[in-house]
């Protein structure tokens, strides 16, 4: 259903989120954007950056600070014939819209007996690495964790914020695209296309390997990356996946992956607790379980908030070298 | 642009004829036949969970409703029975939503706090306090955009001026000069609660100042009042002349929910309300107005009962929704 | 008509209540939203009202402190006419409420019974086997018991790995796994291919072969032990001159054409290692018995050693499998596609025969012509077959 043009053109993760909502607002005249200073300035982030002044003040529009109001907003209009894209600048914020986000969005179609569409995403900027402190550092992976009714995109790469963001606006259900702070200036090709996107499936696979499976989201798919690398030279194959639909969990992919690798490291930039890699560790031992040779492992961020302070915050990620490490421990029989 | 009408300024009733007046006590009859039946049938135990009734407000929504038109939208609050009767529900349809049942509006999953029909422009009921104003601030950017003269309504009661979505909500409608028509209905109690022990003040319509936006203060029983206000309300919106917002003072003869006796409330306080019911109202304008003899009120009463009668006989035999797989409810289906 | 007035249920999950005081009494009459008796339930003080008039007719239950479950008939009201609904009667609970019941779930409570300590789910053995899941299974699947493994991973658990190792020492093992060879593999698909496709039928015929076991036998006389001539020798010798006579039987079979070959290239079944190869005598017409001899030979040996260069085994337009040392009396093979036919030998053996009439002991060989019908019909065949035998009879003729 959708037409590629050529090939695929290099760009920004910025660029590409810029790219995604561009392409939307020029295919469909109901889709509308906003958000805290997303028209005249462009965005804190500049992610709406020229947006404004390419499709008017009324298309994309700046709104007080105001996250449940505009937010709820975004419901009504999506009852009343708009797709609109409402941007919170932060993660964090979604604590201060959150009876709208799960009581209301979340819920409303269920409510109203199954017949009613929310057309409507929000996308948000979340993630550590930026020393921005606990408020304004939590991905938003896991509060929306336990909330049927919704749908959460993670975007990894310039071309999977490009395809999320598309897919998102297209889609019928209300989406959640979780945007990370840290892959602003990251480049890498992007594979524009005219016309509506397809589906966005469950996990992607980014290498295929024979001796352990390692999943991640958002930021941490780059750390895996570097991780495979290094596991290559000292003779381990690992199997890569980005997760990039945190809900629904598709985890027939990764279950299927275990199979053949017998070992799953899961890599997260969540606390444990309420972290998705918990539910698909527990999905994989249920499925897989005859297949394993090893007790899955997850790396996750510590059970205290954020730190301020740059020493601190980078121990509370998981590093490459503690992913490296962790995956060879497995993989070589000295793990737990 | 017209002065900013302030709430002490008594404003001048709009003349209405005989039939539309019997048409808004016919209505008025209705829901407190409906209130009345419901409380029956909790007793009967058809009426699962709790519900909240509205007898005593029936002038509220009947004179605030007439004024919408076909394509115009609201919100309201789980006391909501009255504004989805006065827009045109079958009290058929809505009972069978209070006994959970398939043919229920909602088709029995939401229940009496989520009433709701889109092709009506009911938007939904909301059981949080507030949440319905966003999501009718919503629905008047649509209207909007939309620029066919139309109009958003949101009910909420006194309680709900104290939450931040309420404030939200004026601030941005009045910025952007939104065609959305609140509608108070003071009934003096939040909950248990009496309005100045959580209000600083008793007329509502003060807040509204705060936004610059132009208010009334009416007789919530007084249909013919009400009426006025909200056409008055209605055409500046229409006129894109923006929100207004009216305070409907009034009383609810029962408690707040079904287990609520209302022994709180001061001696004298219930009868001095009862002398000042909306249907006694009425039919003081249609006798002397009208020379309408009270033979005509019995037969509309018997008529009115007997409709509501047969509803509610009907919903209780109305199927059960079938024990079944609910995601779909939850979620649309995408495919490629 | 008598209606039944229910203890109602007043709030989520109340499922008794109190009847504190009737504030009427039987006999009266009630009006329709009037207070009849007052109820306590878990949050308050709650006038029951009636919800239609008539007259209370019967009190069922008193009032007092006793909690009344949800549903129970506290009075009887005997309303007038028709004019009002009748409220169900006694027992409306299944009429009305479902299989069911929304939000309540029928849970039983399992109560812990203090001072006893639960009962251990399992009871732990002495010895507590620690084994990864992939393990256990790859090692229910070898049919190795883990009591008798060593486990390299973490903990001295048993991992894949040791499993590995344990197939390896495994002697008495039900059986062994041969991987497929990409030889296996090639043999088993023409074969199969071969045996489905082709229309097979079979000739049997029976040659004496006393003349020609004579001859070489003086033949060989002269010869040094590393260059005795064969009977199969003799045997492609004679195909070759067959084939001669017979050239439809020297054919390749096409989707469109059959290709009558002009060289007479025969291959020869040779026993190897991985399976049967069959290296090609290469215009064997124009080879005599000793010729023949030698270079099965060498071709044979390189057979078995696997060095045979491709052009050396793949062609060909006649093919003959001897079982014969075997002491196989007669067989039917397989064609080779694309060949058309293919000649069985079975052993040279003593067997009775009739000679002018009477009983005598003669050297037979049972030969069987496996042939193509879509290629070679009967009579063909037998030609063939024939023209073979008379080569094998009169064995001065395959000089």
């Amino acid at each position: 259903m959708s037409t590629a043009s050529s090939n695929p053109v290099e760009m920004t993760y910025r660029e590409a989120i810029i790219a995604a909502q561009r392409a939307e607002l020029q295919a469909d005249p109901r889709v509308m954007l906003m958000g805290e200073d997303i028209g005249a300035a462009g965005g804190s982030f500049k992610l709406t950056e020229g947006l404004q002044a390419e499709f008017g003040k009324i298309r994309v529009r700046d709104t007080p600070i105001s996250e449940q109001a505009f937010i709820g907003a975004a419901m009504g209009m999506a009852m009343t014939g708009y797709r609109p894209i409402a941007e919170l600048m932060f993660a964090d914020f979604m604590g201060v819209a959150f009876d709208q986000i799960v009581n209301g969005i979340a819920k409303h179609r269920f409510m109203q007996g199954g017949t009613l569409e929310l057309p409507l995403v929000i996308r948000t900027v979340g993630g550590a690495g930026a020393r921005f402190g606990a408020q304004h550092s939590q991905t938003g992976e896991s509060w929306l964790l336990s909330v049927p009714g919704l749908k959460v995109f993670a975007a990894a790469s310039p071309n999977e914020a490009y395809h999320l963001i598309r897919a998102a606006v297209r889609d019928p259900n209300p989406v959640v695209v979780i945007e990370h702070k840290f892959l602003f200036t990251r480049k890498g090709p992007v594979q524009v296309f005219d016309g509506v996107v397809s589906l966005v499936e469950g996990p992607r696979q980014l290498r295929e390997g024979r001796d352990v499976t390692i999943v991640a989201s958002l930021a941490m798919v780059e750390r895996i990356q570097s991780a495979a690398q290094q596991l290559e030279a000292a003779g381990i194959s690992a199997e890569l996946f980005d997760m990039r639909v945190i809900r629904p969990m598709q985890p027939q992919a990764i279950v299927a992956s275990v199979r053949k690798t017998n070992r799953l490291l899961v890599v997260e930039e969540n606390h444990s607790l309420g972290g998705w890699g918990g539910d698909l560790v527990s999905t994989v031992v249920a499925e897989a379980f005859d297949y394993l040779d090893a007790p899955p492992e997850r790396l996750t961020l510590p059970d205290w908030p954020v730190p301020y302070s740059p020493a601190l915050e980078d121990a509370a990620l998981p590093s490459v070298d503690r992913i490296t490490a962790t995956a060879r421990a497995m993989v070589e029989g000295r793990g737990r | 642009m017209s002065a900013i009408q302030h709430h002490s300024q008594p404003q001048p009733e709009l003349a209405v004829g005989a039939d539309q007046l019997l048409h808004f006590y016919r209505q008025m009859l209705l829901i407190r036949a409906f209130e009345d039946k419901v409380n029956e049938a909790f007793l009967r135990n058809l009426v699962f969970g709790t519900t909240h009734l509205c007898q005593g407000q029936e002038a509220v929504s009947v004179g605030a409703i007439a004024c919408l038109r076909q394509h115009d939208s609201l919100t309201y609050t789980y006391r909501g029975h009255g504004q989805v009767l006065a827009r045109g529900m079958a009290p058929e349809v809505a009972f069978a939503e209070i006994f959970g049942r398939e043919t229920g509006c909602s088709r029995g999953l939401g229940g009496s706090m989520h009433l709701a029909d889109l092709s009506l422009g009911l938007l939904g009921s909301f059981a949080i306090v507030g949440a319905g104003l966003p999501v009718a601030l919503g629905a008047a950017i649509s209207a909007q955009l939309d620029n066919r003269g139309q109009v958003a309504m949101t009910f909420f009661g006194d309680g709900a001026t104290n939450i931040g979505a309420f404030h939200e909500t004026m601030n941005m409608a009045a910025v952007w000069k939104l065609p959305l028509i609140f509608v108070c209905e003071n009934n003096l109690y939040g909950e248990y609660s009496p309005i100045l022990w959580t209000t600083p003040y008793e007329d509502l319509a003060r807040r509204a100042e705060a936004y610059a936006m132009p208010a009334e203060i009416v007789d919530g029983n007084d249909v013919v009042a009400v009426y006025s206000a909200s056409m008055r309300a209605t055409e500046r919106a229409r006129a894109g002349e923006g929100p207004t917002f009216i305070e409907c003072k009034t009383y609810r003869q029962r408690g707040h929910s079904r287990s609520d006796p209302a022994k709180y409330r001061p001696a004298g306080e219930l009868d001095y309300w009862l002398e000042r019911d909306p249907l006694k109202q009425c039919e003081a304008r249609l006798q002397s107005g009208f020379a309408v003899q009270q033979e005509k009120f019995d037969a509309l009463r018997a008529e009115v009962q007997q409709q509501i009668d047969t509803a509610c006989e009907a919903a209780a035999e109305a199927p059960w929704p079938e024990v079944r797989d609910l995601g779909p409810e939850s979620l649309v289906e995408v495919r490629a | 008509m008598s209606t039944a007035i229910l203890m109602p249920s007043l709030s989520p999950g109340m499922t008794e209540g109190k009847l504190v005081q009737w504030l009427k009494k039987e006999g009266d009459f009630v009006k329709r939203g009037e207070a009849i008796a007052e109820l306590e339930t878990d949050k308050s003080l709650l006038d029951l009202e009636a919800a239609a008039s008539g007259r209370l007719e019967k009190i069922l239950v008193e009032a007092g402190e006793d909690p009344v479950a949800v549903d129970t008939p506290l009075a009887l009201l005997a309303t007038e006419g028709g004019s009002e609904r009748p409220v169900p009667e006694a027992g409306p609970a299944a009429a009305i409420t479902p299989e069911v019941q929304p939000g309540t779930e029928t849970k039983e409570v399992q109560r812990p019974v203090f001072g006893n300590p639960p009962a251990t789910a399992a009871v732990t053995s002495a010895e507590r086997i620690a084994a990864s899941p992939l393990a256990k299974s790859l090692a229910a699947e070898a049919g190795i018991a883990l009591q008798e493994l060593t486990g390299s991973g973490p903990g001295g658990r048993i991992v894949k790995a040791d499993i590995g190792r344990a197939q390896g020492e495994q002697p008495a093992a039900a059986y062994t796994l041969v991987p497929h060879s990409s030889t296996r593999r090639i043999i088993a698909a023409r074969l199969a291919e071969a045996a489905s496709t082709i229309p097979h039928f079979y000739l049997t015929i029976d040659c004496r072969m006393d003349a020609l076991l004579a001859l070489r036998s003086q033949l060989n006389a002269g010869l040094p032990a590393s260059d005795k001539l064969s009977v199969n020798n003799f045997i492609i010798r004679a195909c070759a001159l067959a084939l001669r006579k017979v050239p439809k039987v020297n054919a390749s079979w096409g989707d469109e054409a059959i290709k009558l070959l002009h060289d007479v290239d025969i291959a020869v079944a040779v026993a190897a290692p991985d399976g049967l190869v069959t290296p090609i005598v290469r215009k064997a017409d124009g080879k005599g018995v000793a010729d023949i001899a030698a270079e099965m030979k060498q071709l044979a040996g390189r057979a078995r050693e696997r060095k045979l260069r491709p052009e050396e085994f793949q062609g060909g337009g006649f093919s003959i499998s001897n079982l014969g040392m075997y002491g196989i009396r007669e067989f039917t093979a397989i064609i080779n596609p694309p060949h058309v036919a293919i000649l069985a030998v079975g052993a040279a053996e003593q067997r009775p025969v009739v000679q002018d009439g009477a009983v005598v002991a003669a050297t037979v060989m049972s030969c069987t012509l496996s042939c193509d019908h879509r290629a070679i019909d009967g009579a063909t065949g037998a030609e063939f077959l024939g023209s073979f035998r008379v080569y094998i009879e009169n064995p001065h003729q395959l000089a």
